[in-house]
C-alpha cells in the first residue's frame, strides 16, 4: 500500500461480497484522491454496500441522490462551490455500468456538455450487479445474465457492448480512460491525473463481480488481468481526444480469448465458434487502440 | 426614478422572478416548459445583465434541474427552480429524494394540466400527482400572494429543513398583469437572514458527512414517521411566521388581500370571508378564489373558504369554518380518477364522524385544462350546493 487513504477515506468495514471486484477497485480510487473531494454516487452495490444506516465506510463527504442523477447531484454541487469560492475541492462521481450506460446516461451527457470539472468514475461489472445481475447496455456478447440467460435458443446477450469511451470523446471529455480491477497501481494514477485536469474526466473500470461472472472470489485481481491480456479490455488513456496510452503496444501478444471467457460460469456456455467470434472483437480493439 | 417598493404592474412571472433575485439564491437550474418559462428566462437574463449573481445551470430536463438544484442544496446553498406539468411529472422521483433528504429546496410550479391529451392550460393535475411526496404546498390567489409566499417558503424551508413547492396558476397568474410591490432585498433579509446551515448537515470536506445511505427495515420507518411529524407540525411554524411576516411586509400584505366587504378572518393557512353563520361555504385552491369572491361579494349568505396551505393539511383551521354551515361546495381543478376531487376527498378525511354528521359536502370539478371559469358557473354551484344529490360534478358550461 502506498499510502494509508484507503482506510482513511473507505474503511473496510462495508458488507461487500468476498472477494469484490468494484470494492477492490474502489480502494484503488480512494488512494489517488485526497481530503479535498466531495462524491456523489449512484445507486447500485457501491452505495447498498458501503452506507447500511447508521454506518458509513466514508471518509469523505459523500451523497447518494438516485440511481440515474448522480451526474446532475455532482453538477450542482459543484455550482454550489462556485459561490463559495470553493477552488480547491473537487467534485467526483461514482456509479456503476447500469446508471451509467444506461439509465444516467442522458444527465452524464448534460454535465459533459457543460464542460464541468467533474471526475465520473464507472465501476463497470457489465451487469446489473445490485439487483441480480440482469444485463446493462455494458453486457459483452455472449454473456449470460438473469435477463439474457443462455438456452437451447439463445447464446445469451447478443448485444455488444455499448462503447462508452466513444460516447466521452464525443462531447469532448478532457481526460478519459479505462483500466481494471486487476491493475490497481494504474487505476490510482489515473484517478491522480484525471484530479489535475481541469475539466471533465471519466474512467471506466472493468470490475469482475464474483456472482455476477460466476467466478471464485480469489478470482477478480486475475480476470482484470486477464482481460487486458486478451485485449478485450485494454488499459487505455486519451488527453484530448489523443489515445496517449494502451495496453496494446507494439508486439503486444493477446492471450486466446477463451482463456477469459472459460474461467467465467457467464460464458461457460459458449461454443469453440462462439469464442472465434469473441476473438475477432479483441483484435477489433487491438485494431482500433493499437499505439 | 420610482421609488424602490413602489406598486408596478407586472407580469405573475416577472413579479416571481423579480422577487427570487432579490432572495438571492446561490443556484438556480431549469428546463423550459410552458407556462414556467417567462419565470426561468427573466432570470436566465437578469443573470446576463449582470443582475443577478447566483450560478444559473443549464439542464437538459426537469428530472437533471431538481437533481441539480438537490446537489447544490445538499452542498449547503440556497437554491431555486421552477417547472409545470409534466416537468414535474418527470421530476417526481427528485421531489421525494429531496423531502427524504430534508433539503430546504424552494420550487415554483406553475399549475397546468397534464397529457394525455396534451394541453399546456392551467388546472392543478400537476401538483395534485405529487401533493403527498412531504412538500410544503402553498398555493397563491394572486401576483402579491405569490411574491409573498416564495419569501415565506425560503423561511419555511430553511428554518423547518423541509422543501416548499409554491403553486401559481399557469397563465392565470404566470401571463396576467397585476399591481405587486416587490420588496427590496434589504427587508427580504430582515425576515429571511442568508442561509448558513449548520455545520455537519451539508457536504463539506472540513466535516466530511454521509448524506443518502440506505435505510433497512430496521430503521427507514421512523424516518417516515419523523416526516409526517415534522410536517404537521410545521402547522403552528407556518402560522407564526406569517404573522412574523406581516409585521415586516405591511403593504404586501395589504395588496395580497382580496377585497373584501364583509368580514375576512385569515390564519396564514386559511382564509374565510363572509357571515359567521353563513348557508352555504365555498372551498378553493389557487386563483379560483378571485372568481369566486367576485361572484359572492354582494350575496349576504355565502362564505368563502380560500386554502393557502394544502400540505400539511390544516384540517383544524378548516373545521373550523365549514362546520359553520351545512352546506360546504369544493370547487376544484383536479380529479383523482375513479375517486373524487382530492381537496374534497382531504376535506371529508378531516373531519371527525360528529362533525361531518350533518355537512353536505359536495365536490365540483371545474377548469381542466384551462375551461374558464366563470361567474355563471359559480352560481349555478352555489344553487346546486343546497341538494342532496350526487358528490362529484364536473361543472364545464355557463
Amino acid at each position: 500500500m502506498k499510502n494509508s487513504n484507503e482506510n482513511k477515506f473507505l474503511s473496510p468495514g462495508h458488507n461487500a461480497c468476498a472477494g469484490c471486484g468494484q470494492l477492490s477497485a474502489a480502494q484503488a480510487v480512494m488512494r489517488g484522491l485526497n481530503e479535498n473531494i466531495i462524491i456523489a454516487n449512484a445507486t447500485g452495490c457501491l452505495e447498498v454496500t458501503t452506507t447500511a444506516y447508521p454506518q458509513s465506510a466514508w471518509g469523505l463527504p459523500w451523497i447518494h441522490s438516485l440511481f440515474e442523477n448522480a451526474a446532475a447531484v455532482a453538477s450542482g454541487i459543484l455550482a454550489s462551490l462556485k459561490q463559495k469560492g470553493d477552488k480547491k475541492t473537487k467534485v467526483v462521481v461514482q456509479a456503476g455500468d447500469g446508471g451509467t450506460f444506461d439509465i444516467g446516461l442522458g444527465l452524464i451527457s448534460g454535465m459533459w456538455e457543460r464542460g464541468e470539472n467533474i471526475l465520473y468514475i464507472c465501476y463497470d461489472t457489465e451487469a446489473y450487479s445490485n439487483t441480480g445481475i440482469q444485463a446493462s447496455g455494458s453486457t459483452p456478447y455472449g454473456a449470460s445474465t438473469t435477463t439474457t440467460p443462455d438456452g437451447s435458443a439463445s447464446i445469451g446477450s447478443t448485444q455488444g457492448k455499448k462503447d462508452m469511451l466513444a460516447i466521452a470523446l464525443a462531447h469532448g471529455v478532457k481526460y478519459v480512460a479505462q483500466t481494471t480491477t486487476g491493475f490497481p497501481d494504474d487505476i490510482t494514477n489515473k484517478v491522480k491525473k484525471a484530479l489535475s485536469v481541469e475539466g471533465p474526466s471519466y474512467i471506466q473500470i472493468l470490475c469482475p463481480c464474483i456472482p455476477g461472472w460466476k467466478i471464485n472470489n480469489d478470482q477478480a485481481v486475475m480476470m482484470g488481468k486477464s482481460a487486458v491480456q486478451t485485449a478485450l479490455y485494454p488499459l487505455l488513456e486519451y488527453s484530448d481526444g489523443q489515445l496517449i496510452s494502451s495496453s496494446l503496444k507494439k508486439g503486444f501478444q493477446a492471450r486466446p480469448a477463451g482463456e477469459y471467457l472459460k474461467n467465467q460460469g457467464r460464458f461457460k456456455h459458449l461454443k469453440d465458434k462462439d469464442i472465434s467470434l469473441i476473438e475477432k472483437l479483441a483484435q477489433a480493439n487491438i485494431d482500433k487502440y493499437k499505439i | 426614478m420610482s421609488k424602490p417598493e413602489s406598486k408596478q404592474i407586472l407580469e405573475g412571472s416577472r413579479a416571481i422572478a423579480l422577487t427570487i433575485k432579490n432572495i438571492a439564491p446561490a443556484v438556480v437550474s431549469a428546463y423550459p416548459i410552458t407556462p414556467q418559462t417567462h419565470i426561468v428566462e427573466d432570470l436566465a437574463k437578469m443573470k446576463a445583465d449582470g443582475q443577478a449573481g447566483f450560478e444559473y445551470i443549464r439542464a437538459e430536463s426537469e428530472f437533471a434541474a431538481a437533481s441539480i438544484v438537490l446537489g447544490a442544496s445538499a452542498a449547503g446553498s440556497r437554491v431555486y427552480s421552477a417547472t409545470s406539468s409534466q416537468g414535474l411529472l418527470l421530476m417526481a422521483e427528485v421531489v421525494y429524494n429531496i423531502s427524504g433528504l430534508r433539503l430546504p429546496i424552494v420550487m415554483t410550479t406553475a399549475n397546468r394540466a397534464i397529457s394525455s391529451p396534451i394541453n399546456i392550460w392551467n388546472d392543478h393535475s400537476d401538483v395534485m400527482s405529487i401533493r403527498d411526496a412531504g412538500w410544503i404546498q402553498l398555493f397563491a390567489a394572486n401576483h402579491q400572494e405569490a411574491v409573498n409566499a416564495h419569501i415565506l417558503a425560503y423561511k419555511l424551508a430553511e428554518k423547518l429543513k423541509l422543501p416548499v413547492m409554491i403553486n401559481v396558476d399557469g397563465y392565470i397568474l404566470t401571463h396576467s398583469y397585476e399591481s405587486v410591490i416587490i420588496p427590496e432585498p434589504k427587508k427580504i433579509k430582515k425576515f429571511l437572514p442568508a442561509y448558513r446551515p449548520e455545520n455537519g448537515t451539508y457536504l463539506n470536506p472540513d466535516n466530511p458527512v454521509t448524506l443518502g445511505a440506505f435505510f433497512t427495515p430496521a430503521h427507514y420507518m421512523e424516518t417516515r414517521e419523523a416526516l409526517h411529524e415534522d410536517l404537521l407540525a410545521s402547522l403552528e411554524i407556518i402560522k407564526k411566521e406569517y404573522r412574523e411576516f406581516q409585521k415586516i411586509f405591511k403593504d404586501e400584505t395589504r395588496l395580497a388581500a382580496m377585497p373584501f366587504k364583509g368580514n375576512v378572518y385569515s390564519d396564514g393557512l386559511v382564509v374565510y370571508y363572509g357571515p359567521n353563520k353563513p348557508k352555504t361555504i365555498l372551498v378553493a385552491l389557487g386563483s379560483l378564489n378571485g372568481t369566486i369572491l367576485e361572484t359572492i361579494k354582494d350575496l349576504k349568505n355565502i362564505g368563502l373558504l380560500k386554502i393557502k396551505v394544502y400540505r400539511p393539511f390544516p384540517a383544524e383551521s378548516i373545521n373550523k369554518f365549514i362546520t359553520r354551515t351545512k352546506n360546504i361546495a369544493v370547487i376544484e381543478k383536479a380529479i383523482n380518477f375513479g375517486q373524487a376531487g382530492p381537496l374534497y376527498c382531504d376535506i371529508k378525511a378531516g373531519l371527525s364522524a360528529a362533525e361531518a354528521k350533518n355537512l353536505n359536502i359536495k365536490d365540483y370539478i371545474v377548469g381542466l385544462g384551462g375551461r374558464d371559469v366563470t361567474k355563471k358557473m359559480i352560481s349555478k354551484i352555489i344553487k346546486d350546493a343546497g341538494r342532496r344529490d350526487a358528490s362529484v360534478k364536473f361543472v364545464g358550461n355557463d
